[in-house]
């Protein structure tokens, strides 16, 4: 799937995350996070996993995380991926499975 | 060398610093010397300073001497910054700081002296903040020494600290040196930490901006003490000094962990006329107050003593009549520090009488039921309230390895904090070791240390409280928030942990970024 505008979901909560995404070459993720040391490799996997799924390879992602658990940040990711890819009525099942 | 909580201690350390591993919670009867202290002979008629330069020149201090402070005006400290910029600026080197604790209204000053050279030497009960963060990255050559409140008092009183100049802040004083700090603006209630070096340092200033007739009493700090009273424009800012108004949690989580510390105490074999407590700071803490007396007023219960760090809660239980004395070391909010004055049985204690596993018997000894928190809590029960998840310090010991000597050790503390998980196989740092520590309290259940198989007994059916095995309580944490990666240390220490006799339980290294 192709990023089609740059979108955002998620707040700056504790315990929540911020995924921003917008157009790019490749996938680069900036992560900036509170426990990066400690899950900084697992939350790039979630969000790598997650866009491989999608069928998206050029995006930038920018992720504020202030401590999020991986259902949180799947969950803000395909709100970030629909919005970006005006896909909000179309929810892919498969991946929310 | 590893130690008996298996702690990796390097042997030069030991060495260099004639340090001995840590053995064993147990105290025994060792035999112990007290050091004495210089007395400069005074009539005491002139006492009375105009200016901090003036007291530094009189007190003599010079490069490489000890001095101390305390930290029981907490975020509203104006005392250490003002006498600490002067030292700076009149070029003092190579100084030992050794407060009470370090409050980060405190840590930008400390960061200056490090980086003038002014301090070279730190030993505190915590650091936070942003001089935790600078101390965690290598900012201080010699490593910090840090050790309890009880500790304090051993080592003021065998020598182990010898305090040159103490420079105590207080909110009244006479001007030949009688001082207590439950009169003036800026009153903070017990002074129990500064009343060690009160009666140990060679010098002993105060400071205040309250100068009262002759004689001023009650005098917690006597004019047999003090060499010198320095007048001061404002010692402290009230509304920083202790929060206002406790407020109780409404946390669904915090009040849910209350509630069941609540049923360990009152299904324990403790709860019964005459029992003692402790309770400290913090919402779960203070909402288990209220919980407690619930159940007091219920079964007809009442407490013998409540002691330590005082909020008013437990004030309000005095007033009540439901505890009969409170042994008081410090205020942790205006309601207590205020009610000193009003409340002959709210009794102010140093903290060798509070804490000190080396003298003649000390208020924790006798404890009943101690209340604590934890950063961390492992699978052996050992606590971490040093050092954050990051590694880098953040914390404090206060009270915690003292305190833990109670006959009923209860850890406070939920499942997970975001996420990072609370229970783990290993704590990043050894404060208080799980021998100390009887049971851990989450939001989802309790675990029973193994040693105390007539708590695991007493506890086994009591309605609403599941219990668990502690190694239960991690992997429930690690399925909610995944197996973090190990943290990377460099080898260079940067903070040593005593326990409370002295000895070596663990060593905090430079982070790696």
């Amino acid at each position: 799937m192709e990023i089609k505008h740059t979108a955002l979901a998620g707040t700056l909560e504790s315990s929540d995350v911020q995924i921003t995404l917008s157009e790019g070459k490749g996938i680069s993720i900036d992560l900036d996070s509170q426990v990066e040391k400690q899950f900084g490799k697992q939350i790039k996997k979630v969000v790598t996993d997650l866009l491989a799924k999608y069928d998206i390879s050029d995006v930038k992602v920018h992720v504020v995380d202030k401590g999020a658990l991986d259902c949180t940040i799947k969950a803000r990711l395909i709100a970030a991926i629909q919005r970006a890819t005006d896909t909000q009525n179309e929810q892919n099942w498969g991946v929310l499975g | 060398m590893l130690n008996k909580v298996n702690r990796e201690i390097p042997d030069e350390i030991l060495k260099d610093k004639n340090y001995k591993p840590f053995e064993t919670t147990e105290i025994g009867d060792p035999e112990t010397t007290y050091v004495a202290h210089k007395v400069k002979v005074s009539q005491g008629n002139d006492k009375l300073v105009d200016s901090i330069p003036d007291v530094i020149a009189k007190v003599g201090l010079k490069d490489g001497m000890t001095i101390s402070f305390h930290h029981h005006f907490r975020e509203g400290d104006f005392v250490f910054n003002m006498v600490m910029q002067e030292i700076i600026d009149e070029g003092f080197k190579d100084l030992t700081l050794a407060p009470s604790s370090l409050t980060n209204v405190m840590n930008d000053m400390v960061i200056k002296a490090i980086k003038a050279g002014t301090v070279t030497h730190i030993t505190s009960s915590g650091m936070r903040g942003s001089l935790g963060d600078f101390i965690s990255h290598g900012g201080l050559k010699d490593p910090v020494v840090l050790r309890s409140h009880g500790n304090r008092a051993r080592s003021i009183e065998n020598g182990d600290i010898k305090i040159d100049v103490a420079f105590l802040g207080v909110p009244n004083s006479d001007a030949v040196g009688n001082a207590n700090a439950i009169k003036g603006d800026a009153v903070f209630g017990s002074m129990g930490y500064s009343l060690m070096d009160a009666k140990y340092a060679d010098k002993v200033v105060l400071l205040t901006d309250t100068i009262m007739p002759y004689p001023n009493t009650p005098a917690s700090v006597k004019q047999t003490q003090v060499d010198y009273v320095v007048k001061v424009s404002k010692v402290g800012d009230p509304e920083k000094i202790g929060s206002g108004a406790t407020r109780f949690t409404k946390d669904p989580k915090e009040l849910k962990i209350a509630k069941t510390v609540n049923q360990v105490i009152t299904h324990s074999p403790y709860f019964k006329n005459g029992f003692s407590f402790q309770t400290g700071s913090g919402g779960a803490a203070l909402a288990v107050s209220r919980y407690l007396r619930e159940s007091m007023i219920d079964k007809n219960i009442k407490a013998s003593f409540a002691l330590g760090g005082i909020t008013k809660p437990t004030v309000d239980l005095l007033e009540e009549g439901l505890v009969n004395k409170i042994l008081d070391v410090q205020d942790f909010d205006k309601g207590a520090a205020a009610s000193m004055a009003n409340n002959e049985n709210q009794q102010e204690i140093d903290s060798s009488w509070y804490a000190d596993p080396y003298n003649k018997g000390a208020a924790v000894n006798q404890l009943g039921v101690c209340i604590l928190s934890a950063l961390e809590i492992d699978t052996k029960f050992n606590v971490n309230v040093m050092t954050g998840s990051d590694g880098v310090l953040r914390g404090a010991i206060g009270g915690h390895q003292d305190a833990a000597n109670a006959k009923l050790t209860i850890i406070s503390a939920p499942l997970v904090r975001g996420r990072i998980a609370t229970v783990v196989p290993d704590v990043t740092t050894v404060v208080t070791p799980g021998d100390s520590i009887d049971v851990l309290v989450t939001e989802v259940g309790i675990a029973i240390n193994p040693r105390r198989k007539d708590l695991i007994e007493a506890l086994k059916d009591v309605p609403g409280v599941p219990v668990y095995t502690i190694e239960e309580l991690q992997k429930r944490a690690e399925a909610i928030v995944g197996k973090p990666e190990k943290l990377e240390f460099t080898d260079r220490p940067v903070a040593l942990i005593e326990y409370r006799d002295g000895s070596l339980i663990d060593t905090v290294y430079q982070v790696k970024d």
